[in-house]
């Protein structure tokens, strides 16, 4: 038997029964409301007391409401995507708990304002892109040249000429194109007479470009006009062999991917010959030495603990090339012109995560480039003629050998403060030394030389007012050892967001170049020539569609004046030149209006006068046409597998001048001019890719079929005159159309890959 | 007497029930799990959702379940929201979520599947341009998914759902997917969770496709 002790027994009922009751009773309602900070209601935040189960949602007004039975001190958070969190401590007693909460939205990457005024962005990971790597590689006109996509954005001129950038009334020396930051002073092949050289570097080297065709940020100089900023790619994604084969040629080359995926190598090897495609296609030009190119390059991508990416690029090439034209001041007599170019070109850069948030970029570059050019007038049996009566025709009798070194030393470090807050600082010096030998008819030598150090300074702060506002404030500090002066160039932009997906930027700059060393050594020291650019552009990206146009005024002081040096060559003078360019340019793209196909439309109108080098006034420069457009558009047929794109650009007539010596008024005259036919070019081209979408692929195969002048259109690019004579003929393309066939394959998926891995 | 008594030790202990975390963590999942079916018809319930077992997570801290629906809820709310613009927030949010349960339970098959569902969504955004980079990260998941846990039969149902809307001429529709399908259904038959609160989801769907593609 036990004894049951009622008394207790009850209490500790009453006891339990007590603490049920209280249980129950214990329960505390927390409601209220959850807001931004101009009060507007947001849905969706989670409300929690943090440690316990309890919490609600907040609905589309913003309201939220729950009961806890938990007591004592909590904290209270709320919380939501992209927007601060809010904390609070709440004591817990019985009563209810009545919260009005405000959050301010932060300002991220994905909901922020991007400054975009003056400049055209290609990537394919970044937002608020106008086009993707793809798309530079699958533009019709472009012919697998980075700057041929250019070609059909605002902003650029349809020269067919010269090869180079040129953008809104700028020369081709004014634009500057850099690989990670650094320059590379030899982006084209060397110039031939009359014909627009290509770029040398494979599109499919770099995963991003910006095209800036005005008010770039301070982080790059020396250009009046404009810059293209080219981003190497990562490492690759798995190790892979590729082959092509093409009209023009063939290539092959590897890239490795270490087994920890933290570090890849790759080399390539391609071999030009112009030959076969010169038979098919008739060449204006007697090539008696086709194009002919070896080309390599090695690369190394190497992941750093940290973080960070270590990057080499080595490039090397040898070319030749020799042709006939006929003489333009006679009707016998013919030029014979070789080129023999050699050219390197090595990049090896540094990006680090230093800690503190800060970030290091640092890169080294070196670039060398040989031509040898030499010129013969020869008669129809190809002997070489050396008349001194007129004293002219002996002149196309010459020799230059010039050989240029480019090197450059750069870092940048960067800091992100607080929200999308960025401090940019670093500098540049650059090292350049240019030689050259011009050996005249007679066997007279003259040589120059050339060498310039130049350092610069930069800093630059992305400042964020709001996500809405945005500020880029810079300054460039530079000082060339030539020009022996120093110069400090201001940058400013903003952007800021309207409703609606559209956006309103502004960009403000002063750019500062030297004389370019064809001008140089200059009579007397020669100054800096100087670009204010003012830009006001307003752009709507919403649901595939891109409307963006661009307001621009661009003054020109400083500019060189030019005058008849010792060999007959032009040098600068004098820093008197001025001009301006101003214009309106409209961009619109469309992927969603037509089922599969996808298309822009750009339209350029300018309006530009300058007074530089030899011309006696101020006029619109032979290379700008006042109204330039293009329209592009690609189709992707999956039933075919094939890829259909085509581009058409027409360009307004451009202006040409004969500019003649007057010698009584010492001065250049305009003897003749006009205005060339308008341009038109349809340019077609078939991506065919026979493997898509096939199981168990051994290699990935394109096909590539690209026509220029489809429709055989007469292009006329400018006119040139006799030195003797005043003859005239017209420049225009070399063929009247260029067909490119050719086959890329790619190997390294499945047991490709294997097979290849253990080769290695 | 003796019915007091047991009374009293019966409250005693039902307190004592209530206060023990196992079953209040148990009870708030049940709770929880119950609700997802419904919640696919109601964005904001499926949003609401994924904030509750959040906060059940946070709370217990050491449990990748919680954070496992969490993940999972949101992206599927990330799926059903309108505005592309925010698409890419809402994948985030997951990330970070899933991104924890993968803390607390490395290497998991069930965890893999949810990362590619969250590389999925980020590719809905705009699939022409983002297939190379979110596509491939997508699969690649699948394909970690089902190394993890040959028996799991959620990969083998993603993979049939991707191929299903690939369009054929890249190996896709239903020639294609209907196999995978045939085979996640096998495996949903021998499947068992580790226990009632394991993922289990997945048959409907896979019905579903399978009767669209016969």
């Amino acid at each position: 038997m036990f004894e049951i002790n009622l008394e207790a027994m009850k209490s500790l009922f009453f006891l339990c029964l007590l603490s049920a009751t209280q249980l129950s009773f214990a329960q505390v309602i927390i409601r209220g409301t959850l807001t931004d900070t101009k009060n507007k209601p947001l849905a969706g935040g989670s409300i929690t007391l943090k440690d316990s189960y309890d919490g609600a949602t907040t609905d589309s007004l913003g309201k939220f409401s729950f009961s806890t039975t938990e007591k004592g001190a909590f904290v209270l958070e709320a919380s939501l995507s992209g927007y601060s969190s809010f904390t609070k401590n709440v004591q817990l007693e019985g009563k209810e708990i009545t919260l009005n909460i405000s959050i301010k939205e932060l300002i991220t990457e994905l909901n922020a304002v991007v400054i975009t005024a003056g400049s055209f962005e290609a990537s394919d990971k970044k937002k608020g892109t106008v086009l993707t790597a793809l798309d530079i590689v699958t533009t019709a006109s472009a012919e697998g040249d980075i700057t041929g996509a250019l070609k059909t954005l605002p902003g650029t001129q349809q020269v067919g000429e010269t090869g180079g950038l040129f953008v809104r009334g700028g020369t081709a020396s004014e634009s500057n194109i850099y690989i990670d930051g650094n320059l590379v002073s030899n982006f084209f092949y060397s110039s031939l007479p009359g014909i627009a050289s290509r770029g040398r570097f494979n599109p499919f080297l770099f995963k991003g470009t910006i095209f800036s065709a005005g008010g770039y940020s301070a982080l790059y100089g020396q250009a009046l006009s404009s810059a293209l900023i080219l981003e190497s790619n990562d490492l690759p994604e798995k190790t892979q062999a590729n082959l092509s084969l093409s009209i023009i040629g063939l290539g092959g080359g590897i890239q490795k991917l270490a087994k920890n995926k933290k570090a890849s190598w790759g080399t390539t090897y391609n071999f030009t010959h112009l030959g076969p495609a010169f038979a098919i296609i008739k060449q204006k030009q007697d090539y008696y030495q086709n194009p002919v190119f070896h080309e390599g390059d090695a690369n190394f991508r190497i992941k750093t603990k940290k973080g960070g990416m270590l990057k080499y690029y080595g490039y090397w090439s040898t070319g030749k090339v020799a042709f006939r034209t006929n003489d333009i001041d006679s009707t016998k007599l013919k030029n014979a012109f070789s080129l023999d170019n050699l050219n390197t070109y090595q990049n090896i850069n540094l990006r680090e995560n230093i800690g503190s948030g800060w970030k290091l970029s640092a890169g080294l570059s070196f670039g060398s480039n040989k031509d040898d050019t030499q010129n013969e007038l020869q008669d129809a049996n190809k002997q070489k003629q050396v008349i001194v009566s007129p004293i002219g025709y002996a002149f196309k009798n010459f020799s230059l050998l010039s050989q240029s070194y480019n090197a450059q030393a750069r870092f940048v470090l960067e800091k992100k403060l607080k929200g999308l807050n960025t401090l940019r600082f670093g500098s540049d010096y650059f090292y350049t030394k240019e030689k050259a030998r011009f050996t005249l008819f007679d066997g007279s030598k003259y040589n120059t030389t050339l060498e310039d150090n130049l350092y610069a300074a930069f800093a630059e702060t992305d400042f964020y007012i709001s996500k809405d506002i945005a500020a880029k404030i810079g300054g460039r500090l530079e000082h060339s050892q030539l020009v022996d002066e120093w110069n400090i160039a201001p940058r400013f932009s903003l952007a800021y967001k309207l409703k609606n997906q559209g956006q309103l930027s502004f960009a403000y700059g002063i750019f500062y170049q030297k004389p370019e060393s064809q001008y140089q050594p200059a009579v007397t020291g020669a100054n800096y020539a100087q670009a204010t650019h003012y830009i006001l552009q307003y752009q709507r990206m919403a649901s595939m569609r891109t409307f963006r146009t661009e307001l621009f005024y661009k003054k020109y002081d400083h500019l060189f004046k030019t005058g008849t040096g010792p060999t007959n060559r032009q040098v600068a003078i004098n820093n008197n030149g001025s001009g301006y360019a101003k214009g309106i340019e409209l961009f619109w793209r469309d992927k969603k209006s037509l089922k599969n196909v996808d298309y822009w439309v750009s339209y350029s109108l300018l309006d530009t006068e300058r007074d530089y080098l030899n011309f006696p006034s101020p006029m619109t420069p032979s290379f700008a046409a006042k109204h330039t457009a293009s329209l592009v558009v690609k189709k992707f047929s999956l039933p075919l597998k094939t890829g259909f794109n085509a581009s058409y650009t027409f360009a307004t007539g451009r202006p040409w001048y004969q500019l003649k010596y007057d010698q009584a008024e010492d001065k250049y005259k305009v003897a003749d001019g006009g205005r060339t036919i308008s341009y038109n070019n349809l340019g077609f081209s078939v991506n065919y890719l026979p493997n898509l979408g096939k199981q168990n692929k051994r290699a990935f195969i394109v096909w590539v079929l690209s026509v220029s002048n489809v429709l055989g259109q007469k292009q006329v690019f400018n006119y040139s005159y006799g030195t003797v004579t005043d003859n005239k003929q017209p420049i225009g393309p070399t063929s009247k159309r260029f067909a490119f066939i050719a086959c890329f394959m790619s190997f390294g998926v499945d047991r490709t890959e294997d097979a290849i891995n253990n080769n290695l | 007497m003796k019915i007091v008594q047991f009374t009293a030790a019966l409250i005693l202990f039902a307190q004592l029930v209530v206060a023990q975390p196992g079953e209040k963590y148990k009870a708030a999942m049940q709770k929880n799990l119950e609700s997802i079916g419904a919640a696919f018809s109601n964005p904001a319930t499926l949003l609401a959702l994924a904030n509750n077992f959040e906060r059940i997570a946070d709370a217990e801290k050491t449990e990748w379940l919680p954070y496992y629906y969490a993940a999972f809820c949101q992206v599927n709310y990330g799926f059903m929201e309108q505005d592309k613009s925010k698409t890419d927030m809402l994948a985030n949010k997951a990330t970070e979520l899933i991104d924890k349960a993968d803390v607390l339970n490395p290497n998991n098959s069930e965890i893999s599947c949810i990362k590619s569902m969250i590389a999925s969504c980020h590719m809905m955004v705009d699939p022409m341009q983002r297939f190379m980079e979110y596509g491939q990260e997508s699969s690649k998941q699948l394909e970690v998914a089902r190394q993890q846990d040959p028996a799991n039969p959620r990969p083998e149902l993603l993979i049939a759902q991707s191929l299903k809307y690939t369009p054929e001429q890249f190996g896709g529709g239903c020639s294609t997917a209907k196999p995978k399908v045939e085979t996640a259904l096998k495996k949903f038959e021998l499947f068992k969770p580790a226990s009632p609160m394991h993922p289990t989801w997945g048959k409907e769907m896979a019905e579903g496709i399978l009767n669209e593609c016969k």
